[in-house]
């Protein structure tokens, strides 16, 4: 059982997490989390400085934090991307996709399952910052 | 029409394997039923009254011979003989067994079909126009374009946890027969200096809190679609409320936000989406397209027609459609017998209409939002015989846009959700329209009943809308008037106090005898109502 997942080849992050709202008033925080109804926005401008964001899913069911995934990672953020909280085998290949590269689920995962979980689908129908060849791309490579 | 290459066989065959998979979990133990709810959902699969209920994604209603075929297999294997086409375009099916669901996919993966994302908070099936690609009216077969947000919705990462469902419709006609403007997104494909392109609609919906949808943009070109539906989305997903259900819809967000302001953001979010390549090449549009080719129609065709029998020209007269093709026609086959549950079909004729199909129709049915069945290609010499076929097996009710073609929820006789019988109310009004001939009379009167605030039969735009209520723990039905579907979109009005369910019989036929005393020379009843006003129909009704 995992309670922790990395698809990363460096260490994770061990540094303290601070609000968003903190994090713009402590200039040595390197690790911020968003809550759902946060906007990652405010960060754009600080990403170099940043090693972690946490992104957390309070329930499954919330899916802000997959927009605010995406967003960090379409504007060059390149550090430990993590979601926390609800995490369930069923949504670690979409967060994947957006561009979580770690995962702290509230309950430990079967590695068997998640393993089968990010190898499920042989493809993908779209475009995302994860760099995957999207199916309407590979329809046309040969062409 | 579509037809999936290896990479689409292999997402559908994916996805029926993680649905076994997660089911034998859940059967296990290892999921709980809270764990399990959203997956199930995403696979169609809801808790009914008495039974799962599976929902079966018609993609914008078109299906094959053969698929439809394989509808008729699964009413007769695990349901109890009976299938119900869905006010979007969908069969569902109301007694399955959980540990049937895994083989029930198979089965339909393998005629290309599917049940992805047909409930849940997610983008749902796309819908469209039923006469899309024989309509005259049409810019565009919208067809291709509807096969591309298919794809592009299905497995979406970024989009499966929204608020809330989220219903896209694709239209390319000035005539609306796919209630565009009532979805959460609304796309009109129109040609502009020669460019095709889509009016954006967004944020229309029904349930609690209807709204027809505004325009947000008058002209994206149809390479850009894609990106800027996904720039509406994100604005969407990032805001949307979670904390109140009913609040959740994007209607409601636009509605907050201001019409402006949405827009404004979607405008920026689309600048920088822009940029990042998510549209498909227009190569895949025109491959997509290619199975959408205009048949291989036989020329020379006469547009004669043997009118001698007087129950074929009635239902030719009602049922039948002018086709673009010289020749042809559009026959619709109404799956509202009087007396009869509106939208099912036995397995029987299920399989009979996909033979039918295959012999008259190129292969090819669709189903439509209020219901009923297309076949869209039908040689006009043939149409007799279809019909004779049609008449012995319960399938020739001559009533397309009557009053007695109803588009009813399935209600409380089956749904969970709610308050009120719709079915039993669709049969009496029925019933009572058909035996003393006011249903001809009437000509064309879009009648719609909904179980419950969801909406789910459309009772907002019916002409006439009934909503099934619970007034102090019985069943209580309310009256609308004035709502309308189609291009000329309007949200009905409710009457005053609700009745029970002889008094809401006795009320539709008030409201339409003053109708009949009323109506000037070719008004329908909507035109009518228009006209007049609420008072004279409240006071037919209550004075
Ligand atoms: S309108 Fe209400 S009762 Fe009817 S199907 Fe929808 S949820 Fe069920």
């Amino acid at each position: 059982m995992a309670d922790f997942i990395t698809l990363r080849s460096d260490e994770a992050t061990q540094e303290p997490v601070v609000t968003l709202e903190s994090f713009a008033g402590q200039s040595n925080a390197t690790a911020v989390r968003i809550e759902p109804g946060e906007d990652a926005r405010l960060l754009l401008g600080q990403l170099d400085r940043i090693s972690l964001v946490e992104v957390n899913f309070p329930a499954y069911t919330d899916g802000r934090g997959y927009s605010a995934a995406q967003i960090l990672r379409e504007s060059g953020y390149t550090g430990e991307l993590r979601a926390v909280g609800d995490v369930l085998i069923d949504q670690l290949a979409y967060m994947r996709r957006c561009g979580f590269d770690s995962f702290k689920p509230n309950a430990p995962l079967d590695d068997a399952d998640v393993e089968a979980a990010f190898a499920r689908y042989p493809d993908v129908y779209q475009k995302t910052i994860d760099g995957r060849t999207p199916i309407w791309a590979k329809r046309h490579e040969d062409a | 029409m579509y037809q999936y290459d290896n990479y689409d066989q292999a997402m559908v065959d994916a996805r029926v394997a993680e649905f076994r998979d997660q089911v034998a979990r859940r059967l296990e133990g290892k999921l709980t039923e809270e764990q399990f709810r959203p997956l199930r959902l995403m696979n169609g699969l809801y808790l009914q009254l008495h039974a799962y209920m599976l929902r079966v994604a018609v993609p914008y209603g078109t299906l094959s011979g053969k698929q439809m075929r394989m509808l008729g297999h699964i009413a007769r294997k695990y349901d109890r003989g009976y299938g119900h086409f869905t006010t979007r375009q969908n069969i569902q099916y109301n007694w399955i067994k959980l540990s049937d669901a895994p083989d029930i996919l198979a089965d339909l993966a393998s005629v290309e079909m599917h049940a992805i994302q047909t409930s849940g908070n997610c983008i749902r099936n796309i819908s469209s126009d039923q006469y899309a690609g024989v309509a005259a009216d049409e810019v565009a077969d919208p067809r291709p374009w509807a096969e591309l947000l298919r794809q592009w919705s299905s497995f979406h990462p970024e989009f499966s946890y929204l608020p809330r469902k989220f219903k896209i419709a694709v239209i390319a006609s000035a005539q609306d027969r796919a209630a565009m403007r009532l979805h959460d997104i609304g796309l009109e494909l129109v040609k502009k200096d020669g460019v095709i392109g889509a009016r954006v609609f967004v944020g229309g919906g029904m349930g609690r809190t209807p709204i027809v949808a505004p325009e947000i943009n008058a002209f994206i070109t149809e390479d850009e679609i894609i990106s800027y539906v996904e720039a509406c989305l994100r604005v969407y997903n990032r805001y949307g409320r979670r904390d109140n259900k009913y609040k959740a819809r994007i209607k409601i967000l636009v509605h907050e936000l201001g019409v402006e302001e949405y827009r404004r953001q979607v405008a920026e979010e689309f600048a920088h989406m822009k940029a990042l390549g998510l549209n498909p090449p227009r190569e895949e549009l025109a491959r997509i397209a290619a199975h959408f080719a205009t048949p291989a129609y036989e020329s020379g065709l006469s547009d004669d027609l043997d009118r001698s029998d007087p129950d074929f020209a009635l239902w030719v007269d009602r049922n039948v459609t002018a086709h673009k093709q010289p020749g042809y026609a559009i026959a619709n086959i109404s799956l509202k017998p009087i007396g009869g549950i509106p939208g099912d079909a036995s397995a029987d004729q299920i399989e009979l209409m996909a033979d039918l199909a295959e012999r008259y129709s190129l292969d090819e049915l669709r189903v439509t939002h209020a219901q009923n069945i297309v076949l869209p290609y039908v040689k006009k010499a043939d149409l007799y015989a279809l019909w004779k076929e049609l008449e012995a097996n319960g399938l020739g009710e001559p009533n397309l846009d009557l009053v007695t073609d109803i588009i009813a929820c399935p209600g409380l006789d089956y749904c969970s959700l709610a308050n009120a019988r719709s079915i039993p109310v669709a049969q009496k009004i029925a019933s009572r329209f058909a035996s003393n001939g006011r249903d001809a009379e009437i000509g064309e009167l879009k009648l719609k009943i909904s179980g419950c605030i969801n909406a789910c039969g459309h009772h907002h735009a019916g002409h006439i809308g009934i909503l099934g209520v619970d007034r102090k723990g019985t069943e209580n039905y309310q009256l609308l008037l004035g709502g309308s579907g189609a291009e000329d979109c309007s949200l009905g009005t409710i009457t005053g106090p609700g009745f029970d369910e002889n008094g809401i019989v006795d009320a539709v036929e008030k409201a339409t005898d003053l109708y009949l005393r009323e109506r000037t020379e070719g008004e329908r009843f909507l035109d009518t109502y228009r006209r007049l006003g609420m008072a004279p129909f409240k006071e037919a009704i209550y004075g």
